[in-house]
């Protein structure tokens, strides 16, 4: 159970996202994570969505994402090199000097950012692959995490191939 | 040409440059502009349905017939709702439907309003696409498009929803000759390179087998299929879908295949060496177990949906595109090597199928007192010389109906094949009734599908439909009482119907004549008298044997060569 990166280029139109999101549910395929935002052309969504399955299923997946009126082209990154990134807005309890001291290194080691202070909080912000944001949130200890928000996965090809409507 | 119309104008203007003939509807609030229009012309002809559900299947009757995309007009709420059965019907046998559905107006949308559902979500799961029309001056070009999608590629239904006030706004109207949609670009011709391979495989094979389906029939493609099948000489079956592709009464044709196919289609299916399947998408129905379909072949899969291939089975050579398109082309590379058909009489492969088809595993019992079902599709074939159009419900009388009519062209058998959908037999025959008014249309069916639908033997009586109602009553839901005894211990749970109505003076409440037939003897006679009456809707109630069971029959889970046959037909074991 190979887990794929497909991105999606896609009409801008109402519905379109429901008839992505009902082809997993209606074929009992499962959508990881999935991010959604127009492209320089305001005409044109491009959606990035993570899914785990057999050669087979992917295929199928991407056979009936290509069947869907909505959908102009998409590609499956996997098929070859690519960057993958995720965002991570993480809401830490952070008391007392030592403790603060503490997850300000660790927020170095990781390369992120705090973008929010309070006298017993920080936000911090993390930017890489889906790997380093997990590794983030394994190294910071379960009871000063208060919120967690990720953006699910942006991925692009590497080189001058570009995916174009 | 800069005059202003209304929306509801429009919508009557472009059905009419669509060239749209019937438009089967049923009216309510939320599309009356519309109907408003169509009282003042007389190019669209409206069919007025007694259910929206019977307006669905007889615009799909009506394009399964003549090839052309079916349309249905009905209201917001429940008139939408009561079309999904049928539009889920159409999307699971590629039928090209374009449904117009009422909305309520913009500002309402979202607000609970009376007679609102969100007919894009509730149909998006069983159309090819969907269209909201949120503006007066997208209606004609979204009309254009719904009847582009849903004809072109791999068909299917498209549902437009268009709210009231669309209808009542005004805008210039202009409909396109054609239309161009960047996100949906159906490929017709297939890879040359791929079929002059498949070409070499079939030309090279010992245990050749065709296996065509309803592809065939949607891309008008059986005339190259004749050509193709008869220049290599090789059997051929098709689907339930796919009858009528291929001349049922040609020595080549061995008969449908599947879990209710014939013995020679299905154990020929399984030895195999070289499979080709043209137009037909391995449906659990047809392959049963795959872990057992077809172990010898390397299989050719010619398909215009990329999504069909490899979907089930695995395939060796794929080649995507339109049938009638691959299948000239493949004819062209055999005429080039000049091969010559097999000869049927000296070719082991071909001696092989004689010796299963010695089977006669439609036989049944001709001599019995009972009316027998096979026997009255039998004699149905033989009063309409093979040549009428027949629809059917679902159930057993569907499988003798597809097992003992023997349709020689295309667009003549009828059913819902993929939903299974009963109640589909009478309206889909109204639909093919309009569109050949001369030709003879019977509708086979049973007593429990036929009570599904029958209120539209109203709209019989009004368009004067002379169809002919071929109603096999066993008295009970005969597929589901075939399959407790094989599998339930002959416990009949909830499949006999008590209470049944007197169908003969139902038949004559709705204006119509209704004959009970209760002996063999009477079969023959009944049917002629019925097409005699070239005028009048007939109901013909045949009593038939309530013990007779669909025969061969693979269990679902089995594999292709592990039928049930009938018991009188050499002996009662499962054959292996």
């Amino acid at each position: 159970m190979k887990r794929h990166t497909i991105s999606i280029l896609m009409e801008n139109a109402a519905g379109a996202l429901s008839r992505v999101a009902g082809l997993f549910s209606a074929r009992a395929y499962n959508i990881e994570s999935l991010s959604v935002a127009p492209t320089e052309d305001p005409t044109v969504s491009r959606l990035t969505l993570v899914t785990r399955g057999s050669p087979e299923i992917i295929e199928q997946i991407t056979k009936q994402l290509n069947k869907l009126v909505d959908v102009i082209r998409l590609i499956d990154l996997n098929e070859g090199s690519h960057i993958e990134r995720e965002l991570l807005m993480i809401k830490l309890r952070a008391i007392g000097g030592e403790q603060r001291d503490e997850m300000m290194r660790l927020v170095q080691i990781f390369g992120g950012r705090v973008v929010d202070v309070t006298e017993s909080s920080y936000i911090v912000e993390l930017v890489g692959d889906s790997e380093k944001l997990d590794a983030f949130i394994e190294a910071v200890s379960p009871k000063r995490i208060l919120e967690v928000v990720r953006s699910g996965v942006l991925g692009i090809l590497r080189g001058t191939k570009a995916l174009r409507a | 040409m800069s005059q202003k119309l209304r929306g509801a104008e429009i919508f009557v203007r472009a059905l009419i440059d669509e060239g749209v003939e019937f438009v089967f509807g049923y009216p309510g609030g939320s599309v009356l502009h519309i109907y408003d229009e169509l009282y003042k012309q007389d190019r669209l002809k409206h069919i007025l349905v007694r259910h929206e559900q019977g307006a669905t299947h007889a615009a799909d009757g009506y394009a399964r017939a003549t090839g052309k995309p079916g349309v249905v007009l009905v209201t917001s709420g429940p008139g939408a709702t009561n079309c999904v059965t049928g539009i889920a019907t159409a999307y699971l046998d590629s039928i090209p439907l374009v449904v117009f559905t009422g909305q309520v107006p913009t500002s309402l949308i979202g607000n609970d309003a009376f007679q609102e559902v969100d007919c894009i979500g509730i149909t998006r799961p069983c159309v090819k696409h969907n269209f909201l029309v949120e503006r007066v001056e997208d209606l004609a070009i979204t009309i254009k498009k719904a009847f582009f999608v849903a004809a072109s590629g791999r068909p299917g239904p498209v549902v437009v929803d268009i709210p009231k006030d669309v209808t009542a706004n005004s805008c210039v109207y202009d409909y396109p000759e054609t239309v161009e949609m960047r996100s949906y670009k159906p490929t017709s011709k297939g890879h040359p390179g791929q079929i002059k391979k498949a070409a070499s495989m079939l030309m090279a094979a010992q245990r050749p087998m065709i296996y065509t389906g309803g592809g065939v029939v949607l891309d008008n493609a059986a005339a190259e299929l004749t050509r193709f099948t008869r220049q290599l000489g090789y059997p051929i079956t098709n689907t339930l879908m796919g009858l009528g592709a291929y001349p049922a009464t040609d020595p080549q044709f061995v008969g449908m295949l599947g879990m209710h196919g014939t013995y020679e289609a299905n154990m020929a299916m399984h030895h195999c060496d070289v499979l080709v399947a043209i137009g037909a998408r391995f449906d659990d129905r047809v392959t049963g177990d795959l872990a057992k379909f077809c172990p010898e072949a390397k299989i050719i899969h010619i398909d215009i949906d990329p999504a069909s291939i490899s979907k089930n089975v695995r395939v060796d050579l794929p080649i995507v595109g339109s049938v009638s398109n691959v299948l000239a082309e493949l004819s062209r590379h055999i005429d080039a090597e000049d091969f010559k058909p097999v000869d049927r009489a000296s070719d082991p492969w071909w001696q092989q199928i004689r010796e299963w088809q010695k089977l006669d595993c439609l036989h049944y019992d001709r001599a019995s007192k009972l009316i027998k079902p096979q026997f009255v599709v039998e004699t149905l074939y033989k009063v309409t010389n093979g040549d009428a159009y027949i629809t059917s419900d679902v159930g057993q009388h569907q499988m003798w109906a597809a097992q003992f009519y023997k349709f020689d062209k295309p667009r003549r058998w009828i059913n819902s094949g993929g939903l299974g959908t009963m109640g589909f037999g009478l309206p889909s025959a109204m639909g093919v009734q309009l569109a050949y008014p001369e030709s003879p249309v019977a509708c086979i069916t049973g007593e429990a599908s036929f009570v599904m639908c029958m209120q539209e033997l109203s709209t019989c009586r009004q368009y004067s439909l002379p169809i002919k109602v071929v109603c096999l009553n066993n008295r009970y839901m005969g597929m589901v009482r075939q399959w407790q005894e094989f599998f339930y211990d002959r416990r009949y749970s909830h499949s006999y119907m008590d209470a049944l109505p007197d169908f003969v003076k139902l038949a004559e409440a709705f204006g119509h004549v209704g004959y009970r037939i209760e002996y063999p003897g009477d079969v023959e006679g009944a049917l002629r008298e019925a097409f005699a009456a070239k005028d009048r809707l007939v109901f013909l109630d045949f009593i038939t044997d309530q013990t007779e069971n669909v025969y061969p029959m693979i269990a679902a889970g089995k594999g292709q060569h592990e039928m049930h046959l009938a018991p009188s037909s050499t002996s009662d074991r499962e054959l292996a």
